[in-house]
């Protein structure tokens, strides 16, 4: 039997019926459309599934969209506003922060919850936070430079 | 079909831990509650787990929060988030073992959504919070739609994967007791380099008293055995002394006793090597619980 899921994602409203087993990453993208939330590994492990629920960095591949229900949710479609990128996607462009650009909208969403959880982070606390986040290409090094410049164009570090 | 899925189930969000039980009891041993999911959804996916309904606890009233009780225990709800854990003022000056334990579980999308209600009744053999569940000498709380009771830490991990639980009780709760004046406690792991598993992770907690005598001291030891397993030969040699290098090194040479026979051995590490660690990082945690002490 499905469920009904009413869930804001990117500040739109939806509410649909989905079987149990929907997974989050899937609604979003079979569902909604929303394919920038990329799916790699499927086991939680690389983060390229990675959104924002209720602000809170998930790997959405490891959760049920039933669960979501009620929450709002935060894709990498819903970074820029008003034709402006976020300043995490300005920083990532800035400094070079992919290659190829499968993890990077995972890698963008975790940096949004870093800065907002401290938004003078150091080295360290970038690379830990980043943990979750798997990138096949770059070495991360321009992805953690991109966050630290993320944060020191915010007024931070 | 853009994601790996698991086999279909039905699908409850009770909003009271009564209608939870009642649904256990109603599916016979064939649901699963679902808290923060990170370890349930995995093993869904793998098909080690094909429940045919999932209890979401999400919506039950009462389950979350960290307080700190008048007798000095704190009582920790079942869906407290690690990152809750890892963020509240109280467990980090009262009880900093659990801080450092679910700071070094997985990362940090995991953090926001696992659970210590999760962890404990999961009970994976390399879980972080089970070790520490036993070295701070925790009551699991727990509960079905008619009673409610209180397990021990000690009688709490039965097996691979297996507790006291029965097949119709939530688990609620934790509670912490009150740390005595003159006590430390600390967790330190060695994590497999991918998953942040523990390959050996060990809880300690140390009372020392005005003459700088251990009166008290339990480990918890997880990663190494089936379960999460009390230490109590490496207690013993500490109790009664005062913590020197020498007595902690002494007490860490019996680490593992209490696991022994009983070592994992797998791909991660064999049980050599695992009885080996057990031993170092006794000597690390019980030193670290002293620091704390003191400090």
């Amino acid at each position: 039997m499905n469920v009904e899921v009413t869930i804001t994602v990117n500040g739109t409203e939806h509410r649909l019926q989905v079987q149990p087993r929907t997974l989050l990453s899937t609604l979003l993208r079979d569902e909604l459309d929303l394919t920038g939330t990329h799916v790699g590994c499927d086991t939680s492990s690389c983060g390229a599934c990675t959104v924002l629920v209720d602000g809170n960095a998930t790997k959405s591949c490891t959760m049920f969209a039933a669960q979501a229900d009620g929450s709002s949710v935060t894709t990498v479609e819903g970074l820029a506003s008003n034709g402006e990128l976020h300043p995490i996607q300005e920083a990532f462009r800035e400094m070079h922060g992919l290659q190829c650009g499968f993890c990077t909208p995972g890698m963008m969403i975790t940096a949004v919850q870093i800065l907002e959880r401290n938004p003078s982070p150091s080295e360290a606390e970038i690379r830990s936070g980043l943990r979750g986040n798997l990138c096949r290409c770059t070495g991360y090094h321009n992805i953690v430079r991109a966050v630290q410049h993320a944060a020191s164009s915010a007024g931070g570090a | 079909m853009t994601t790996g899925t698991t086999d279909p189930f039905a699908y409850h969000a009770p909003t009271s831990v009564r209608e939870a039980s009642q649904a256990l009891s109603r599916y016979r041993g064939d649901a699963k509650l679902l808290a923060g999911g990170h370890s349930l959804i995995p093993m869904m996916k793998l098909r080690i787990a094909s429940p045919q309904a999932i209890i979401d606890l999400r919506n039950v009233e009462g389950l979350r929060g960290i307080t700190e009780n008048d007798d000095g225990s704190i009582t920790i709800g079942a869906m407290t988030t690690y990152h809750e854990l890892v963020t509240s003022d109280v467990i980090n000056s009262k009880a900093p073992a659990i801080a450092q334990a679910a700071s070094q579980v997985a990362d940090t999308q995991v953090r926001n959504w696992g659970t210590i209600g999760g962890s404990l009744a999961h009970a994976d053999p390399a879980g972080d919070l089970p070790a520490v569940a036993v070295a701070l000498g925790m009551e699991i709380n727990s509960a079905s739609a008619r009673s409610s009771r209180s397990i021990s830490c000690d009688r709490f991990f039965r097996g691979y994967l297996e507790t006291a639980l029965r097949a119709n009780e939530v688990l609620t709760g934790v509670t912490v007791p009150a740390q005595a004046e003159g006590s430390g406690s600390a967790y330190v792991k060695l994590a497999n380099k991918a998953s942040h598993y523990a390959i050996v992770g060990v809880a300690a907690s140390v009372t020392i008293d005005g003459g700088g005598i251990c009166t008290e001291a339990r480990i918890g030891i997880t990663g190494a055995g089936p379960h999460a397993i009390r230490s109590r030969r490496a207690e013993r040699i500490l109790v009664g002394k005062e913590l020197t290098e020498s007595v902690i090194n002494r007490a860490a040479q019996r680490g593992g006793a209490d696991i022994a026979g009983m070592f994992n051995d797998d791909v991660h590490a064999s049980a050599e090597y695992r009885e080996a660690m057990t031993k170092v990082y006794t000597a690390r945690a019980v030193s670290a619980a002293v620091a704390c002490a003191d400090a």
